[in-house]
């Protein structure tokens, strides 16, 4: 029986240590090893993106990333996108712009959206569309998802 | 998901010893995209995960202008697409990395792990067999080299043999006048498994008005991707033409052997063939002419 192993990450810009078996995903390690909720669980296979996390500055489903390996990594979750100033742009534009319903997509697409600004600033509509295709989101039918993104690119 | 060791070897040697010494009883895991899906859902089992990213000769992406492309089997699709230089001369493998899932999944997944993974739908590998791709193989007894279009063998299987790893693709330098395209149905615009697929090169004379040569490679219509020789052959010496286009195509569609499933019918499968055979010979002649 494979035992427990010890995993050091950084996890939202703090080092945390925790244990965790080799089968368990980085998303069950974030949300019942770390009780980090705000990530959610979709599909678990990678069809959803509503687990989507930041790992070492590139957007991943933690469904399909073993928790081991968020070892010596960088993961940020959407529980380190608001600063003690306030709420990421992002997350701003999400409120304004009523781009959520239920909110379980939302942590995921928040993520992926920062992936893509992070990367591109100034991001298109069809690009916004095409880098949001790995996110499913059964309430809002993305119009109002990619409007707030739109408002925080600097495309015009 | 059943519970399992998990190992990740820095060397090759180390990798292989590993591989051996525990026979069926391990599974190789690069990006993980497929593979751990596999697990989840009790398709695949294995009391040992090799995880081989931590192989410095699996992370490699070198080009050279005299040589070709060594890609490292691990190397994550993000990494192929980004690069400006590889995505100029390589156009046919951009059009597979870029479209494998969407962009949480070309974070991890990479050509080799598709390639291993030996679905008939896995997108980059006809893109690799049109480019001539060949498979660095390294195992107990040495290395070896597989053709792309002889590695997979069947749905989920491949010619590696116990205590074999893959260690990386190697693509020749395009020759000039040359270009590639793969382009794949899908019932969506993103994020779905290829109902067909297919991948071709040409390479033009001069003028560009002829074929010197051709490869054609087909995916989702048969237990393996399949290499269209024929297909691709009845080109070479020809004049570039809807003719001749047009009877490639159906070599092509002589060569796919579907089966009706959940995602197409035979016929819309053997049809799609026709099409995506046109479409993607046309775009990579416009690629080989500059365009």
């Amino acid at each position: 029986m494979p035992g427990v192993t010890q995993v050091q990450t950084t996890l939202n810009g703090e080092v945390v240590n925790f244990l965790c078996e080799p089968r368990q995903s980085l998303l069950e390690c974030l949300r019942d090893v770390l009780g980090m909720t705000g990530t959610k669980e979709g599909c678990n296979d990678g069809n959803c993106g509503a687990c989507t996390v930041m790992m070492d500055g590139r957007i991943v489903d933690s469904c399909l990333v073993l928790g081991v390996e968020a070892e010596g990594a960088e993961i940020m979750t959407i529980e380190g996108m608001a600063s003690p100033e306030g709420l990421h742009p992002l997350q701003q534009s999400f409120l304004e712009n009523a781009a959520l319903q239920c909110g379980i997509c939302t942590p995921g697409f928040l993520l992926a959206s920062k992936g893509l600004l992070d990367q591109e600033p100034d991001a298109d509509e069809g690009r916004i569309r095409h880098w949001l295709a790995g996110n499913l989101c059964r309430c809002t039918g993305y119009d109002k998802i990619v409007r707030a993104v739109l408002q925080v690119s600097k495309a015009k | 998901m059943e519970p399992f060791e998990f190992v990740s070897p820095s060397s090759i040697d180390e990798a292989v010893k590993t591989l051996a010494s525990n026979g069926d009883n391990v599974r190789i895991m690069a990006g993980g995209t497929d593979m751990l899906v596999q697990m989840r859902a009790g398709r695949r089992t294995a009391p040992l995960v090799v995880n081989i990213k931590g192989i410095p000769e699996l992370n490699v992406v070198s080009y050279d202008a005299s040589k070709g492309l060594t890609l490292g089997a691990a190397v994550p699709c993000y990494k192929i697409y980004q690069d400006e230089k590889l995505s100029a001369v390589y156009p046919g493998l951009m059009d597979s990395a870029s479209l494998i899932g969407g962009i949480q999944i070309q974070g991890r997944a990479s050509i080799g792990g598709n390639i291993c993974n030996a679905a008939p739908s896995g997108d980059a590998i006809p893109a690799v067999i049109a480019l001539g791709g060949v498979c660095n193989v390294a195992g107990p007894k040495g290395t070896r080299e597989i053709l792309v279009e002889d590695f997979c063998t069947a749905p989920g299987r491949n010619a590696l043999e116990n205590g074999e790893i893959l260690v990386s693709i190697f693509l020749p330098v395009p020759q000039a006048n040359s270009g590639a395209n793969y382009q794949r149905f899908i019932p969506r615009n993103e994020m779905d498994i290829a109902v067909a697929g297919v991948g071709s090169s040409v390479v033009l004379d001069a003028s560009g008005q002829n074929f010197v040569s051709a490869r054609i490679a087909l995916a989702s219509v048969a237990p393996t991707p399949v290499f269209a020789k024929e297909a691709g052959d009845s080109l070479a010496g020809k004049a570039v033409s809807e003719e001749s286009i047009q009877q490639a195509s159906e070599l092509a569609q002589a060569a796919a052997k579907p089966i009706s499933d959940m995602r197409g019918t035979v016929r819309q499968r053997t049809h799609l063939i026709g099409v995506l055979t046109r479409r993607t010979l046309n775009n990579a002649i416009e690629r080989a002419r500059g365009g």
